[in-house]
């Protein structure tokens, strides 16, 4: 079997006396897609967290490509990583979030130029070359000189998913990137995310609560609850014949919901 | 007021000024006046100079310094708003010689005004910093920006926009304070005016011309700020309006 582009070992997350992720094991093979389902507050964001070094963990090891993230190893141990080691290895992931965080005082261009000149060190006409690739793939090419307060909610999230894709990462990670958006404007994100997932060596984590887009997008879902994994499987399964009685309530609960 | 209106409001007063230099009365006190005004603009320059600089390291040093730099920067930020602008031209003028240490008057002033609108200033700085959106940096992060980087390209200008409204107000603060600079013997426009006025007794027609100028000035520094506030404004106020 080849290597896990991630892999989430006993990992444990607490805030205060509250445990939030209990022992969590997950394991995401290069290329896979993967939908993240549950309900509010059952840890789901804090994953994505988590792998992007946005939270930290208080037990456990998260590995990247059998890298471990925000540890490093030294003497057949595993002790706290230090910055550069942290930066190396985060270069392998990219997130887009569900308030898009774009930079408000840059064009859309600029905001995808940004990371790739003053982190990877890319010239400007490298980077340029690159940014309208992605602004042409996400369909926002003739809005490179707009700032984020001129664009919609979708064109905004559509942006900072090229802003994400510029860097090259091997995974990316989305967090219910669509739940900001006016319902007309769902449509047109996860369009370019569907065009993302043909690309088949992209590693995609996507919480979500589209359970129609997960069901005809990912390779797995993970149900949580309660800070673990109640029930993985392959989509098909899973929406036709959960297995848990907790998933078997939850979708009964979202489709009720519509 | 509209940035025409300020404009207008100077015009208004810099018309007034040169009129009243014409008439007989006045007409003695202008080069004096002139000498200190020309005092005050240059110590109220060099000092926002410092003050800016000042500002922007100590709160920098206060949210992410180290931790004995962190405690340098609230003692002197706390030292500075806790005393008397007074007292701090003393001490560096009059305090510091004994020590061993001696200052140009010119120096000390322009060192304790500008510590002093600094130590006001970095809680201005530090306040502009907090205040941008944590999901700012976290994109930084996942765009794997060092904190340098981060802070330097995305961070800091961004709070520059939200900062320029109130560094407006510490200007200002600024000019007025160097008033006190006559009791270092320095001789600014409020020194000369105390001077003309004790052998003249023409109170009305000098501090008449004094309050004119010093009016003035704080006009261009409001009106200056206004156009600065504009220019960074790109972007981000929009945002803040939608
Ligand atoms: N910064 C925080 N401090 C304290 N509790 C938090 C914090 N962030 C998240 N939590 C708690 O952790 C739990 C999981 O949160 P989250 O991962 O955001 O859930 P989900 O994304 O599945 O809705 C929730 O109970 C939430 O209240
Ligand atoms: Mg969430």
């Amino acid at each position: 079997m080849t290597e896990p582009m991630v892999s989430f070992e006993n990992v444990t997350k607490r805030y205060g006396t509250l445990t939030v992720l209990d022992n969590l094991n997950l394991t995401i093979g290069r290329g896979e897609k993967v939908a993240i389902i549950g309900p509010s507050g059952s840890g789901k964001t804090t994953v994505l967290r988590m792998l992007m070094t946005l939270e930290t963990i208080d037990g456990g090891v998260i590995r990247v490509e059998g890298e471990p993230l925000t540890h490093m190893e030294r003497g057949g141990k595993l002790v706290p990583a230090d910055q550069a080691h942290i930066r190396k290895v985060r270069a392998k992931i990219g997130m887009v979030f569900q308030s898009f965080n774009l930079f408000p005082h840059m064009t859309a261009l600029q905001n995808c130029i940004e990371a790739p000149m003053k982190v990877l060190g890319l010239s400007r006409e490298k980077a340029e070359a690159r940014a309208m690739d992605l602004l042409d793939m996400v369909g926002m090419a003739n809005r490179r000189d707009y700032y984020p307060s001129q664009l919609s909610g979708g064109q905004q999230q559509r942006v900072a998913i090229a802003r994400a894709l510029a860097m090259r990462p091997k995974v990316m990670l989305f967090d219910e990137v669509t739940s900001a958006l006016d319902p007309e404007l769902v449509g047109e994100v996860l369009q370019v995310i569907r065009k993302l997932g043909a690309e088949h060596d992209l590693t995609m984590l996507m919480v979500t609560h589209q359970m129609g887009f997960a069901k005809e997008f990912a390779d797995r879902v993970c149900f949580f609850h309660s800070g673990r994994i109640c029930e993985e499987g392959e989509p098909q399964a899973f929406f036709t014949n959960p297995q848990n009685e907790r998933s078997r309530q939850f979708l009964r609960a979202v489709l009720e919901a519509g | 007021m509209g940035l025409r209106g300020l404009a207008g409001l100077l015009a208004l007063t810099i018309a007034t000024i040169w009129y009243l230099s014409g008439l007989e009365d006045y007409r003695i006190f202008v080069p004096g006046l002139a000498q200190g005004a020309a005092m005050t603009v240059q110590i109220t320059a060099a000092a926002a100079v410092l003050a800016v600089t000042a500002a922007l390291v100590a709160a920098l040093l206060k949210l992410y310094g180290p931790a004995p730099l962190r405690w340098l920067a609230v003692t002197y930020i706390e030292i500075f708003r806790g005393t008397s602008a007074l007292v701090q031209l003393f001490w560096l003028y009059f305090v510091l010689p004994v020590f061993g240490i001696t200052l140009e008057a010119y120096t000390a002033a322009v060192i304790g005004i500008g510590l002093n609108i600094g130590a006001y200033g970095a809680e201005v700085v530090r306040g502009a910093i907090v205040a941008v959106p944590r999901g700012q940096w976290e994109a930084t992060v996942a765009l794997n920006m060092s904190r340098a980087q981060a802070l330097r390209r995305i961070i800091l200008p961004q709070a520059f926009a939200a900062m320029i409204p109130p560094w407006g107000n510490l200007f200002i603060e600024l000019l007025k304070t160097t008033a006190l600079v006559s009791m270092i013997t320095l001789g600014d426009l409020a020194f000369r005016a105390q001077q003309m006025n004790q052998t003249t007794m023409k109170t009305v027609q000098i501090f008449t011309l004094v309050l004119l100028i010093y009016l003035a000035m704080s006009l261009v520094i409001t009106i200056a700020m206004r156009l600065l506030e504009r220019r960074a404004g790109r972007g981000i106020l929009r945002a803040r309006a939608a």
